[in-house]
C-alpha cells in the first residue's frame, strides 16, 4: 500500500479523513503534471484490470474513469446495463463474482441504487470505486471539485462555496459537502425548499433558500443540474420557475464577487440552471473540472490498487 | 397422554390474578387440578416462570406460495421456538387469502404440519389491491379471526370506511398496515438525517402518522375494533394516546426492532435492517416504549417476514422489507421492556397472552382450570446471543445477529404436548 492510504476501495468521502482527501489530491497533482508531458501514460498498473461497470448511463465520468485506467497502462474492460446478463435479470451480487473469478482488480461501479458499491465492496476481494451511487455519493467527483478549488485558489480552508440548485437527489452534493467541510471550506447549500431537505444543516452546512441573499459572499458557486429524471415534478412547478428563482443569468452574476468561481458537474441545461455565456465564460471552471477529473480517477485508481513508484510518492 | 406436571415455577397468569410459586398440572391436553397420574412427565421449573402460552398477533407463514421464504411447519417450528404457542397469520400469502377455501386449506394444512396453533386472517380488499371489499362474512364464517390487507395499506378512505362498517356487523377486528404510499412513494428508509446521508428514497413518520389519525376517526365514526399494527413513529403514539383516551375503540401493535434500533444502522445498507415500516430515531423507540409502557400499546408482536437470503443479498432500495422475529422477540421484549423496568412481567404475560387471547376470541391465554394446555415456560435470566444459523425459521433475515439478549423461552407446551424443549428437560431431544 501507498504511504497515506489503506483502503482496498473508495467508497465514499465521508468515510476519508482529511489526511486521506490529501492524499488523493497531492497524488492527483503529479499525475496532472504527468498528463501535460508530450507521453502521457504511466507503467503503474500494467498487468492489473479495470472493469468499468455501469449499471446506470453516463458518459464523462466513464469516460474519464476509461482513459485515466489506459493512462496507467492496466487492461480495462467496459459494460454496461444493456450488454451485459444484468439485462437478462442476473443479480449485482452474480455479476460482480463473475467480473472477480475473471480476476478483475478493481470494479469501478456506477449505479442507480444508494449502496450498490458498498454492497460489491462488503463482497470482494477486488477494489471497488464508487462511480456514482444513487443519490448517495459520486466521490471522485467530489474529489476533483476539491482539487479544481484548491488549484485555483491555493487553498480550501475559509473558502466559502455555494452549492446551488436540486440537492436531495444530488450525490455530487453530498461528496462535495463532504470534502469541502473536512477541508475547512465554508459551504452554503441554496435550493427550493422542496429539493433541500433542512437535515442538510446537521451535516455541517449552511441552508438556505436565498440565491441572491447568498450570492455576494460566494468565491466559488457550484451548480447543480436539475435532474429531470429523477421526476422532480411534484417538487417544482415548472423548469421556468426553477430558473426564475435559482438560475445563475447575467444579472445575478453581475452581483457576485469579481473573482467568482464558476462550477458544474454537467450535464448542462443551459439556461436553466446557469447562463449559456457564463457556462463558456472565462470564469467557468467547468472544462478544468474535466480535465481534472481524469487526474483525480489516476489518482484514486493507483492508489486502491496499492501503487508505487510515481514521481514525489515517496 | 401423559400428565404433565411443572413443579415449582413462577406461575404468572394474569386472567386468573394468579403470580406465586407453584405447580401446574396439564392432564389431556388441559390444564387440570389435582395430582399428577403415577406416570406423569414431572418436570421440575424452579427459578423459571410458567405463563400461559404466548401469542404473537403478526406472523407471515409464507404458506401457500412462498414456501422457499417460509412453511407453517417451519414458521410454526420458529414460534414455539421462541415460545409462541399461537400465532395469527397475515393473509398476503399466494394466493392471497381473500377468500374461504385459501382460509380452509391454510387450516387443514396448519393442522396437518403446524406445531403451534394457526389463527388465520383474510383480507380487506381483493387480492389486497384496495379496489373492492373481501368477502368478509365468508371470511369469518371460514374461522379468520380478523382481516387485513398487511403490507397494503387501503388507500382508499371510502373503502376502509365501508369495510370497518362491515367487519363492525361481525366484530372483526380490522389490521392495519398504516402507510400512506403517496407519503411513502418508493421510500426505503425513515426519512432525517440518516436518510440524507445515505441517499436512500425516505418513507418519512407522517405517511404513517396520517394513516393512524384517519384510521382514528374511522374507528370513532363506525365503532369497529381497530389495530394499527407496528407503530413506528412517536406521533403515531400521540394519536392513539390522544384517540385511546377518548375511548375509541383503537389498539396499537409495537415490534421489537422498532422499540430497539434506530436508522443510523442502515449506515453499511445491510437489507437485514430493512423492514416497512422502517427504522426510525431515538426519540421514535422511545415514544414506542413509553406507549407500551404507558398502555396504549396492548400488542406486542412480532411481524415475522421471512425471506430468502438471496432475495435480501440485492441492493439496498431492491431488497424486499421485512426482518423475522419469532425467536427473538421474546428476548427483546424482556431485554427492552421486563429487565430495563418499563413494564412488569405481568404486564407483558398480558400483551402477550392474555389481552391478544380475548380480543382476538382464541379462548386461550389463561392458566384457569380447564384450559387450553398451552403454557410456555420462560428462564427470565438466561443470556444467550442471538445466532441465525440456529434459526428453526427458514428466514435468516433478522437485525438481531450477535445481540445478547436477557431471557428465554426454555419449555414450550402446546395443547399439552411438548414442542420446545431447550435444554432437553423433557428428555425428548
Amino acid at each position: 500500500m501507498s504511504p497515506g492510504w489503506q483502503r482496498k476501495d473508495l467508497l465514499s468521502l465521508r468515510e476519508l479523513s482529511v489526511d486521506e482527501i490529501r492524499k488523493v489530491l497531492s497524488t492527483a497533482k503529479v499525475f496532472k503534471a504527468i498528463l501535460g508531458r508530450p507521453i502521457k501514460k504511466v507503467p503503474s498498473l500494467q498487468g492489473r484490470t479495470v472493469v468499468n461497470l455501469f449499471i446506470e448511463p453516463s458518459t464523462r465520468t466513464r469516460i474519464s474513469f476509461e482513459l485515466a485506467a489506459v493512462r496507467l497502462s492496466a487492461d480495462v474492460v467496459s459494460l454496461d446495463k444493456e450488454s451485459s446478463s444484468i439485462r437478462k435479470g442476473e443479480s449485482l451480487q452474480d455479476t460482480a463474482k463473475n467480473l472477480e473469478a475473471l480476476q478483475a482488480g478493481t470494479i469501478v461501479i456506477r449505479h442507480r441504487s444508494a449502496g450498490a458499491a458498498h454492497f460489491l465492496a462488503q463482497r470482494l476481494k477486488a477494489s471497488v470505486i464508487n462511480a456514482g451511487d444513487g443519490a448517495h455519493e459520486h466521490p471522485t467527483q467530489g474529489l476533483l471539485d476539491v482539487f479544481t478549488i484548491q488549484e485555483r485558489l491555493g487553498k480550501i480552508e475559509g473558502v466559502r462555496v455555494l452549492i446551488v440548485g436540486d440537492i436531495i437527489h444530488s450525490r455530487v452534493a453530498r461528496s462535495n459537502l463532504w470534502a469541502l467541510t473536512k477541508l475547512g471550506a465554508k459551504v452554503k447549500m441554496v435550493g427550493p425548499s422542496t429539493l433541500l431537505p433542512k437535515e442538510f444543516a446537521e451535516l455541517g452546512v449552511e441552508v438556505s433558500y436565498d440565491l441572491d441573499g447568498a450570492l455576494e459572499e460566494a468565491d466559488v458557486i457550484n451548480l447543480l443540474r436539475i435532474q429531470h429524471e429523477r421526476q422532480v415534478h411534484s417538487r417544482v412547478p415548472s423548469i421556468g420557475e426553477y430558473a426564475a428563482l435559482f438560475g445563475l443569468n447575467l444579472e445575478r452574476f453581475r452581483r457576485c464577487k469579481p473573482g467568482v468561481l464558476l462550477m458544474h458537474p454537467g450535464p448542462i441545461n443551459r439556461g436553466v440552471e446557469i447562463a449559456s455565456e457564463l457556462a463558456d465564460g472565462p470564469q467557468s471552471l467547468i472544462l478544468d473540472q474535466v480535465t481534472n477529473g481524469l487526474a483525480v480517477r489516476m489518482a484514486v485508481l493507483y492508489l486502491v490498487s496499492g501503487g508505487r513508484g510515481i514521481g514525489g510518492d515517496s | 397422554m401423559r400428565d404433565i406436571f411443572l413443579q415449582g415455577g413462577l406461575v404468572v397468569d394474569p386472567a386468573t390474578k394468579r403470580e406465586a410459586k407453584g405447580d401446574l398440572l396439564l392432564r389431556d391436553g388441559k390444564v387440570a387440578e389435582g395430582k399428577p397420574a403415577k406416570d406423569a412427565l414431572v418436570l421440575r421449573v424452579d427459578g423459571l416462570v410458567v405463563t400461559p402460552g404466548l401469542i404473537d398477533p403478526h406472523v407471515h407463514l409464507r404458506e401457500p406460495g412462498q414456501s422457499a421464504k417460509e412453511t407453517i411447519a417451519s414458521g410454526t417450528a420458529a414460534a414455539v421456538a421462541g415460545g409462541f404457542t399461537s400465532v395469527i397469520a397475515m393473509p398476503n400469502t399466494s394466493p392471497v387469502a381473500d377468500g374461504p377455501n385459501t382460509i380452509a386449506w391454510m387450516r387443514q394444512r396448519a393442522k396437518e404440519t403446524g406445531v403451534a396453533n394457526v389463527f388465520p386472517t383474510g383480507t380487506i380488499s381483493v387480492g389486497q389491491k384496495g379496489e373492492q371489499l373481501a368477502p368478509i362474512g365468508s371470511l369469518r364464517q371460514a374461522g379468520v379471526v380478523a382481516i387485513t390487507d398487511d403490507g397494503h395499506c387501503v388507500q382508499n378512505a371510502e373503502l376502509m370506511r365501508r369495510a370497518l362498517e362491515y367487519a363492525h356487523m361481525f366484530d372483526l377486528p380490522v389490521l392495519d398496515h398504516c402507510e400512506d404510499t403517496s407519503l411513502s412513494a418508493g421510500g426505503v428508509m425513515n426519512e432525517g438525517k440518516w436518510s440524507r446521508i445515505l441517499g436512500l428514497p425516505a418513507w418519512p413518520a407522517i405517511a404513517e402518522e396520517v394513516i393512524v389519525a384517519r384510521n382514528v376517526l374511522l374507528a370513532e365514526m363506525t365503532g369497529a375494533r381497530v389495530v394499527c399494527q407496528h407503530m413506528s413513529s412517536a406521533g403515531s403514539i400521540r394519536i392513539l394516546r390522544e384517540a385511546r383516551a377518548r375511548g375509541v375503540p383503537i389498539e396499537g401493535e409495537a415490534s421489537p426492532h422498532h422499540l430497539s434500533l434506530t436508522d443510523e444502522l442502515l449506515e453499511g445498507y445491510d437489507t437485514s435492517f430493512k423492514m416497512n415500516p422502517p427504522l426510525r430515531t431515538r426519540a421514535d423507540v422511545e415514544e414506542v416504549k413509553r406507549g407500551v409502557a404507558d398502555g396504549t400499546i396492548r400488542f406486542l408482536a412480532t411481524d415475522h417476514a421471512p425471506h430468502c437470503v438471496y432475495e435480501k443479498e440485492v441492493e439496498f432500495d431492491e431488497a424486499p422489507f421485512g426482518v423475522v422475529g419469532l425467536e427473538t422477540a421474546l428476548g427483546i421484549y424482556l431485554t427492552e421492556l421486563v429487565h430495563s423496568g418499563l413494564l412488569s412481567l405481568r404486564e407483558m404475560v398480558v400483551k402477550m397472552s392474555s389481552f391478544p387471547s380475548d380480543y382476538f376470541g382464541l379462548g386461550r391465554g389463561t392458566l384457569a382450570t380447564g384450559a387450553v394446555g398451552d403454557v410456555t415456560v420462560i428462564d427470565l435470566e438466561r443470556k444467550w446471543i442471538v445466532r441465525k444459523a440456529e434459526f428453526a425459521s427458514r428466514g435468516r433475515n433478522t437485525p438481531f445477529e450477535g445481540r445478547e439478549l436477557r431471557g428465554r423461552a426454555v419449555l414450550t407446551i402446546v395443547d399439552g404436548e411438548i414442542r420446545h424443549d431447550l435444554d432437553g428437560r423433557a428428555g425428548l431431544s
